[in-house]
């Protein structure tokens, strides 16, 4: 299977996407936030109570230097 | 069951609105469409004031209807412009004209708050009203409440069981989907690519591919009405190049319009625009004898499936699995439209659950 690109490109978009050869399901929402699911009925439950529970991944620096600092999570 | 009351809804093809009048029931409200003799498309309610006769069973002279039963007579408006023997008119003597717009070969009505009647919000499906694309299309009035077709149409994995041997192959149940959801625009987008399945007769026959194909289904819902099934069938292998045309590929845009007639019954509005084969009727012939046999096995299965459904308890037990993803999420913005219109909230609404 090609994994299709986002079609949708509004400002509050949620997205899951179900992980080709497994029964999981990953969850993505506007705020960069994802979690994985088995089912989709808890995973629409997590994202659609944003904000509440969603953490942004920590952003890695492209480059390592010394200066550079990770995004605190919100 | 409620209904999303302050939102478009297709009540006819343009092509069924004529001199003759035409009686459909959208949202439970009976209706009488007829086109003006400058062409208008115009909806009235279908009950005269003055003994609820429908006026679909009446007669136009030409751009009023002359009520059947007693003769009276409302203009376009609905407005009563004679009652029979005597001069004065009563006041209230009016039936409700509904906005209509006619847009890519559809009628649309709207049976809500009027003032909020905006036609720039209606959806698009303007391959129905393009010359490069040939149509066939037909509608199948659906014993059935409108939710059960959502829920049909939003999980395509359906066609490998119900519709094999048509346009089900096994590579549309098991291949994973991407699904989003714009939650301020109100629209669901659920994904299925399927890079090696077989071939279907429906797209075998129509497109000529010998060998397996490259399949994708990208469904586009707009909530309440408009459900689009962009199809892409190419030889197996076959991508569409990072620029430019697509043309080495079959494209079919398949639109439903899904109007809830009563609580119960539902009017299934069914399109393909195909951009191949344009000028081969009997490829046009074909398409629409296997269209509506697929619309009329899933017409038979919802119809069970009403009846089981309407003898249980409100909140009867469901089990909802991946395939399940997008269909959850139109039932949440459905859900959403039908509690906004019940508050008389503004075009917006408020945060999701």
């Amino acid at each position: 299977m090609t994994a299709p690109a986002g079609m949708l490109t509004g400002d509050r978009v949620y997205r899951i996407h179900w992980m080709p050869g497994t029964d999981t399901l990953r969850g993505i929402c506007h705020c960069g936030a994802e979690s994985t699911a088995e089912e989709p009925v808890e995973l629409w439950d997590w994202l659609l109570a944003h904000p509440r529970g969603h953490q942004v991944p920590a952003v890695v620096p492209p480059a390592p230097q010394p200066s550079a600092r990770s995004a605190v999570p919100v | 069951m409620a209904f999303a009351r302050n939102q478009w809804y297709v009540a006819a093809y343009s092509s069924e609105v004529g001199r003759d009048l035409l009686a459909r029931t959208v949202l439970g409200e009976p209706l009488v469409l007829y086109r003006t003799e400058s062409g208008a498309a115009t909806v009235l309610a279908d009950r005269c004031v003055h003994r609820r006769y429908p006026l679909s069973e009446s007669r136009l002279d030409g751009d009023t209807i002359v009520c059947g039963y007693h003769g009276f007579t409302y203009d376009q408006t609905g407005t009563c412009v004679f009652v029979p023997g005597q001069q004065r008119i009563p006041r209230t003597a009016r039936v409700a004209a509904y906005p209509v717009v006619e847009q890519d070969s559809l009628v649309w009505v709207w049976i809500g708050d009027r003032d909020r009647a905006d036609p720039t919000s209606i959806p698009r499906a303007p391959w129905l009203d393009d010359p490069r694309y040939t149509v066939v299309r037909g509608m199948a009035p659906l014993n059935a409440r409108y939710e059960l077709l959502v829920d049909n149409l939003m999980d395509l994995s359906h066609e490998t069981y119900l519709h094999g041997g048509y346009i089900g192959t096994p590579e549309v149940a098991n291949t994973p989907i991407t699904t989003e959801v714009d939650d301020e625009r109100g629209i669901v987008y659920v994904s299925r690519h399927m890079d090696d399945a077989e071939c279907p007769p429906f797209y075998a026959r129509s497109t000529g591919i010998q060998g397996r194909i490259t399949r994708w289904q990208d469904i586009e819902y707009h909530p309440p009405c408009l459900y689009l099934l962009h199809s892409r069938i190419a030889p197996q292998g076959v991508y569409p190049p990072a620029e430019g045309e697509d043309k080495d590929a079959f494209h079919a845009e398949i639109v439903y319009a899904i109007t809830p007639s009563t609580e119960h019954t539902t009017y299934d509005f069914w399109a393909v625009a195909r951009d191949f084969a344009v000028d081969d009727e009997s490829v046009s012939e074909y398409l629409h004898q296997s269209n509506h046999t697929v619309v009329m096995q899933d017409v038979t299965a919802l119809n069970i499936l009403e009846q089981v459904i309407a003898s249980e308890p409100d909140k009867y037990q469901e089990l909802s699995i991946n395939i399940d993803t997008g269909g959850l999420a139109a039932r949440r913005l459905l859900a959403r439209l039908v509690e906004a219109g019940a508050v008389g909230a503004a075009g917006t609404v408020g945060a999701p659950r």
